[in-house]
Parts: structure tokens; sequence; C-alpha cells
């Protein structure tokens, strides 16, 4: 048995307490991509660059045909899509999440990545897009939160540029 | 920094786009009828306007749909895009 370790344990363990922006290395959790111009039977949004989290099963459309699914399992997933045209891909492994949450959240982000903040990304919001020169998937769950789907490999450079942002904060 | 309309997404900063060229460039249908000069014409001849400009973008740092826009070269203003596949 392979013991998985989290690209974050090292940077997330040093961290040092900053209410106004607080980052946290989010636990480990099912992921799929999922592709198809078919209508499914799963509770998932329909608007794009939308999120919805139903039945503990959270569903962020990035594209006209493409939505990024968060899930316990994925295993229900595989099965909505068995026999419709679409591709499922189960990415859990390749990406791990962030989040940021606290009043200078959004200031700290946009430290970063230049895209509108503001009233014009709501809660409930989501895209793809750039931070530093990293791709991540930016969710804004609350309207000081932040949760952010990061490449394996770009998370402790993700996680430093945050770092050094919030610190101002300190 | 530019603010790129996606026709997907609206309105995005341009560092989560890639340029893709002129639009409404049509690939010869029968390329065995097709002269060398109309295979030179359609690979490497572009309008290169100063002012109006149809060109394609693709929003690769977000939906990654490519689509069309219409960009004044001169002063960088962007008066539309609409998807691609469609015509202005
Ligand atoms: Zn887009």
């Amino acid at each position: 048995m392979v013991d998985r370790r989290s690209p974050l344990a090292g940077l997330a363990g040093a961290a040092p307490s900053i209410p106004a922006a607080r980052l946290v290395a989010l636990p480990p959790c099912a992921r799929v991509v999922l592709r198809t111009a078919a209508v499914l039977d799963l509770p998932i949004v329909q608007d794009i660059n939308r999120a919805v989290v139903a039945g503990g099963v959270a569903s962020l459309r990035l594209g006209p045909d493409e939505w990024l699914i968060l899930a316990p399992d994925a295993g229900p997933i595989f099965a909505a899509a068995s026999g419709h045209a679409a591709a499922v891909v189960d990415v859990s492994h390749r990406q791990v999440a962030i989040e940021i949450a606290g009043p200078r959240a959004a200031e700290v982000l946009n430290g970063h990545c230049a895209l509108d903040l503001g009233a014009a990304f709501p809660p409930g919001m989501c895209t793809r897009t750039l931070l530093g020169k990293a791709e991540i998937v930016l969710w804004r769950t609350g309207a000081d939160e932040f949760h952010l789907e990061v490449g394996r490999s770009f998370a402790p450079y993700v996680w430093q540029c945050l770092e050094e942002g919030r610190r101002e904060h300190a | 920094m530019l603010i790129i309309p996606c026709p997907h997404c609206g309105p995005r900063p341009e560092n989560e786009f890639r340029y893709s060229g002129e639009a409404h460039i049509a690939r010869p249908a029968d390329p065995e009828a097709t002269s060398d000069a109309e295979w030179a014409d359609f690979l490497y001849m572009r309008s290169n306007p100063k002012g109006r400009h149809a060109e394609r973008w693709r929003h690769i740092h977000g939906c990654g749909r490519f689509f069309n826009c219409i960009r004044d070269t001169v002063s960088d203003r962007i008066e539309r895009s609409y998807p691609a596949g469609t015509r202005p």
C-alpha cells in the first residue's frame, strides 16, 4: 500500500495564523472531469461558470460542455454517464484543493490573479483562470471564501504566492 | 492589460487568452484542384490591416474555446466577439 502525501504537508503545517486571509490545505476527495452534450441523471449545475453543491457533490461548469465534479466517491458519476456519449475522467490525484478565506482573501488573490473579483464574480461563481504562472480553478464559495483547485506540482508555488500576499495582513 | 470578451465567459483579462491569427480563412475545399498560388495564398497571405481586424482568439485558461473577435489594430479597442463558426 502506497502512502499518498499531500504536496502541501510541510507548508500547511508551518503556516502562521492570519485571520484576515486564512489559508487551508483541504482534505483529498474524488474529482471527475465530465465532458458531454448529453443530459445525465445527475444533479449538476447548468449555468456556465457556476457551481452548485447538491447532496455533498459539488459540480462546477467550466465550459460549454465541461464540468469538474468534486465528490466523496467517483462511482455514481461514472454510473450516470454510462451509456451516454460522454468523456468521464477520474482526476482525483491530479490536483489538490486550497481554501483562502477572510476579509482580505479577494485582495490577496488579486495580488497574483487579474480576474475582477468584485460584483462580476459573486459567490457561486467559478472559472478556470491564472494565478501567477499557474492555471487554477477558482470557485467563490462565499463572500469572503474561495476554493482553489491546483495542479499537484503547482500547489507549493500557488501556496507560496498566497502566503506572500497574506503576510502583509498579519 | 486588455479586457477581452469571451462569448461564453464574458469580459476577462488578456492573460487568459491566446491569439490565433486572422479569422475566416477557409482551407480550400478541393486540394487537388487548388493551384500552388492559391495554396500559398491560403497558407501565408494575410490582410494585416491598419484598423478593423477580424481575428481568432482562444480562451485557453478559461473555457478553452476558440472564438472570433473584431479588434482595431491601431487603438486595440475591441468592437465585439462572436462564437467560432459564425460571421459578425
Ligand atoms: Zn471563455
